[in-house]
């Protein structure tokens, strides 16, 4: 081998040389040899500021264009979600532009819901359509039986047109199948929201603890920068999650704890803490109110009571337990985001916030941080029609005493007639694919059976459009201005998201489609501007903000606060007594646990795995994944199965598979990944995957969908929240008899 | 700017192997559908539950002693300004002598034809930038410098800190290093 080299290194030398002397003297000259270095040309001849939209932490972007394409896409430095930085999703807003299965023209359905036979109409055609239907529903129904489904940031021009239209009804799947009960709990110990973006000050914290959060796998792209910064500064982790996230193999300790037990870990810690006397006493002392009652709760949750249950030892729990304290009251015990699992999901989030409450880390650095926030004027509008009944979101008869937010499954479920006080007749669906976000995808395609009327907005086909009787095609985020994002944080600033490139194809931005919508529906008043630009403007300009600047930077404000107490900010805590409530009395008079208390979780079959399921970073959810420049790093996900139990039953990386829930519910054939990271008793997949619309022709039949397997959920009694951890599956080779 | 010797140091306690660099790259550089001149090794040791992790963000090491340049028949491979080795396009043929050579396939042959691979992005550092995956990555586990100025980042956090290279025993005395 090594002769044939050099006897081929011999043999081309003479033709270097030969080449060499051809080779061009071109006008920019770099380096040793005078060979030109390659300039790839793609910075902008103009780099316009605007905010992502590829999920909804709202980073600052700076868009290059070149010739009017939109080349690449980098942070805006003057941001301080983004500072300078994207995470892959950001970089990747180009593959959502220039997808080509983008929905271009409106649609009208032909023949029966669920055909997907639609027909390209004119805009004139398709709103003149959505308006008369909406008024019919109206006049035969009641406003209050249109439901909005949203998600994602250009849903306020929608949430306007339905709030004028006299509709309640409103429901986004992130309340009750997302950060609900984290909302909630914190709410209700704190009296003030976590905040989204969470109101964290990661980088100064010297201890992290995830319980059930995957930062880093989950991309949020400030908190990402501030959980390296804190590595960088010294801080340690303690992860507690029944797979070896990233950030436990970043981690001083693992915890690899029995899924849906967190309750216990967590009564156990704060036995630790309380015995030990390891506690801020300071801060407890002079904030909270139900210390002596919490005691006396924890008293016999000793960590050998929880080994039994979570399955970590209790020398263990006594060392994190010690580990967590000690770096207090900088030690911060993140509230998660996702955190619909098990049904006491609140209580499981009280039971973080108090312990949080216990190191003393609300109002610390290092821990949560108290948020300054930036005014800006809002557009003055017509007052709100009062609506006559309440949303129909939960089911008829159910109270849940601290739900903040619609239902969005609540609304689903109302469609199906009998089920609320009253039905839903009509759905306007924003940005949402409801058959991969709400749980039991069957109920939501019967309860579309029953639909009077259904207009979706999106700017991608997906599930959720096929059954829509009009597709409206919105432009991306790229192509339009949206109101402007004013974000409480350490350096409060208002964002702008300006129009980059004009819309592709015949697709609209959202504030049109509201704003047409609203003068066939004699809601014009609602929309008194010219366009969002002309709204956006207006505003600053009340504000007295320097409106030329903010165009050019994408930015105003984001001088830092003071945001701690250290530094002079003061927490204010809106509970009924005023201080960080340990003991509930509010929930204590719903007719809930005061204190959270430890629920056993089922357990599945011998042969059956808990289902778990997550996040790439790379992707959002099923909003990205027929992204093809985010596909070339991750294009389909796979099961994840502990390398022992493959082992056991013969499974390799790469063999497909089909699960089965307990219910026989079964997901589309998806390969193994054989890994070490993952408890015996546990699968895992990214969620997102297993699209079935054809018309998303990158994504189409990609991986498996895990929604599918949610045919089970355990409804969370203080806000309604859906426990989506509670379904169990077995495997079966793909190909083999059913 | 003076050529000195361009290293990139990076620092695997940070990374969270999102992969932005490679996406930020792809933009950066216009790379072509399915290809892609950094890449992430995502490497766990041992046995449920004892478990470590690292993560590398890798890319061509711009050796010392470029096995690649070696190799070259034709010197499209070449040794240019700060130790950066580029490929000339229109010298390449597309004989793939230096991809067998690179002892980190860090190579890949170009729809059109030619020989292409990581640059330190030169056209940006030229303009006193940074390269696209440094500037992109959230975790800043990337930093690139002049290891020739002792008083540059990637300097000093080669005198701080612990670090390894990847085959070291090829001979090639690579430029990008990892803190472990």
């Amino acid at each position: 081998m090594d002769l044939n080299r050099r006897q081929f290194l011999l043999t081309s030398s003479a033709a270097a040389g030969a080449v060499g002397v051809g080779s061009g003297l071109t006008t920019r000259f770099w380096g040793l040899d005078g060979d030109p270095v390659h300039d790839p040309a793609t910075d902008g001849d103009k780099v316009i500021p605007t905010f992502c939209e590829m999920c909804f932490w709202k980073c600052g972007v700076l868009a290059h264009v070149k010739d009017g394409t939109v080349t690449k896409l980098v942070g805006n430095p003057d941001h301080p979600l983004a500072k300078g930085r994207l995470c892959p999703r950001g970089t990747g807003g180009t593959g959502l532009l220039y997808d080509p299965d983008r929905l271009k023209k409106p649609l009208i359905r032909k023949g029966e819901r669920g055909e997907q036979r639609f027909e390209e109409v004119s805009w004139e055609e398709a709103l003149d359509r959505v308006a008369a239907k909406l008024k019919e529903v109206k006049e035969k129904h009641g406003a209050e039986s249109l439901a909005l489904f949203n998600h994602g940031y250009g849903a306020s021009f929608f949430k306007t047109l339905v709030a004028a239209y006299g509709s309640p009804s409103v429901g986004a799947p992130s309340y009750a199948q997302c950060r609900g009960s984290r909302d909630v709990a914190f709410q209700l110990t704190y009296g003030a929201p976590v905040g989204s973006p969470e109101y964290l000050d990661i980088e100064n914290s010297r201890v992290l603890t995830l319980i059930g959060s995957h930062l880093g796998e989950n991309m949020h792209n400030t908190q990402v920068q501030e959980f390296a910064a804190m590595i960088e500064k010294g801080g340690e982790l303690v992860v507690v999650d029944p797979r070896f996230s990233t950030a436990a193999g970043k981690a001083r300790y693992w915890l690899p704890i029995k899924p849906g037990t967190d309750m216990a870990l967590l009564l156990a810690w704060m036995h630790v803490i309380v015995k030990e006397g390891r506690y801020n006493k300071a801060f407890v002392e002079a904030n909270t109110v139900g210390f002596e009652q919490l005691a006396a709760h924890l008293a016999d949750k000793t960590p050998e009571w929880a080994w039994a249950r979570t399955s970590i030892a209790p020398e263990l729990i006594v060392e994190t337990a010690r580990f967590i304290a000690g770096a207090a009251p900088a030690s911060l015990v993140h509230p998660g985001r996702h955190t619909s699992w098990n049904g006491d999901d609140t209580q499981r989030g009280r039971a973080i916030a108090i312990l949080n409450a216990l190191l003393g880390s609300w109002g610390a650095a290092g821990g949560f941080f108290l948020p300054s926030k930036l005014k800006v004027p809002p557009t003055a509008l017509p007052p709100m029609p009062k609506p006559e009944r309440k949303a129909p979101d939960t089911p008829r008869g159910a109270v849940f005493p601290f739900m903040d937010e619609g239902l969005a499954h609540g609304l689903r479920d109302a469609s199906i007639p009998g089920t609320a006080e009253f039905d839903i007749k009509a759905w306007f669906v924003y940005g949402s694919n409801l058959i991969q976000s709400l749980p039991n995808p069957e109920k939501t395609i019967e309860a579309i059976q029953h639909l009077d009327f259904f207009v979706a907005v999106d700017v991608l086909p997906a599930e959720i459009t096929g059954w829509a009787d009009v597709v409206l095609p919105e432009c991306t985020y790229l192509e339009r201005w949206d109101d402007l994002a004013i974000t409480p944080w350490k350096e409060p600033f208002v964002s702008v998201r300006q129009e980059v490139v004009p819309p592709m194809f015949d697709s609209k931005p959202g504030w049109w489609i509201a704003k047409e919508l609203g003068k066939r529906l004699g809601l014009a008043d609602y929309f008194p501007w010219e366009s969002a630009e002309t709204m956006v403007k207006a505003r600053l300009e009340a504000g007295k903000y320097d409106v030329a600047a903010m165009l050019r930077t994408g930015v105003a404000g984001g001088k830092r606060a003071a945001v701690t107490t250290e530094e002079g900010a003061t927490a204010v805590y809106g509970t009924p007594s005023g201080k960080i409530e340990l003991f509930s009395q509010q929930m204590a008079d719903a007719g809930l646990a005061p204190m959270p208390e430890y629920t056993p979780p089922e357990a599945p079959a011998a042969d059956q795995f808990h289902l778990l399921f997550g996040r790439s970073p790379v992707h959002t959810f099923g909003r990205t994944t027929n992204n093809r420049f985010l596909s070339e790093i991750y294009a389909e996900n796979e099961v994840w199965l502990n390398t022992r139990v493959a082992r056991e039953q013969g499974f390799k990386t790469g063999d497909k598979v089909i699960l089965v829930n307990q219910d026989g519910k079964k997901s589309a054939a998806i390969k193994v990944k054989v890994t070490q990271r993952i408890r015996p008793d546990c699968v895992y997949m990214v969620h997102g995957y297993g699209h079935t619309d054809k018309r998303l022709g990158f994504a189409a039949g990609r991986g498996a969908d895990d929604t599918q397997l949610v045919s089970r959920v355990k409804i969370d009694a203080a806000m309604g929240g859906t426990g989506m951890n509670v379904n169990f599956v077995r495997l079966e080779r793909a190909g083999e008899a059913a | 700017m003076s050529a000195g010797r361009y290293a990139m140091v990076v620092d695997t306690r940070l990374c969270v192997a999102c992969k932005a660099c490679v996406l930020a790259c792809k933009a950066e550089n216009n790379l072509a559908e399915g290809y892609c001149r950094d890449w992430l090794v995502e490497e766990v040791h041992g046995e449920f539950p004892k478990l470590r992790a690292e993560n590398r963000s890798e890319r061509c090491n711009h050796c010392s002693e470029a096995p690649c340049v070696d190799a070259c028949p034709t010197g499209a491979s070449h040794i240019a300004g700060g130790g950066v080795v580029l490929v000339t396009p229109d010298k390449c043929t597309g004989c793939k002598a230096c991809m067998a050579a690179c002892p980190y396939d860090a190579r890949y042959l170009t729809p059109e034809g030619f020989v292409d691979k990581c640059t330190f992005c030169l056209h940006r550092v030229q303009r006193g930038e940074q390269p696209a995956c440094v500037t992109v990555c959230p975790t800043r586990t990337l930093h690139f410098g002049d290891l020739d100025d002792p008083t540059s980042e990637v300097a000093r956090l080669l005198v701080d800190r612990k670090w390894k290279v990847n085959h070291p025993e090829s001979g090639a005395h690579p430029n990008v290093y990892f803190l472990v």
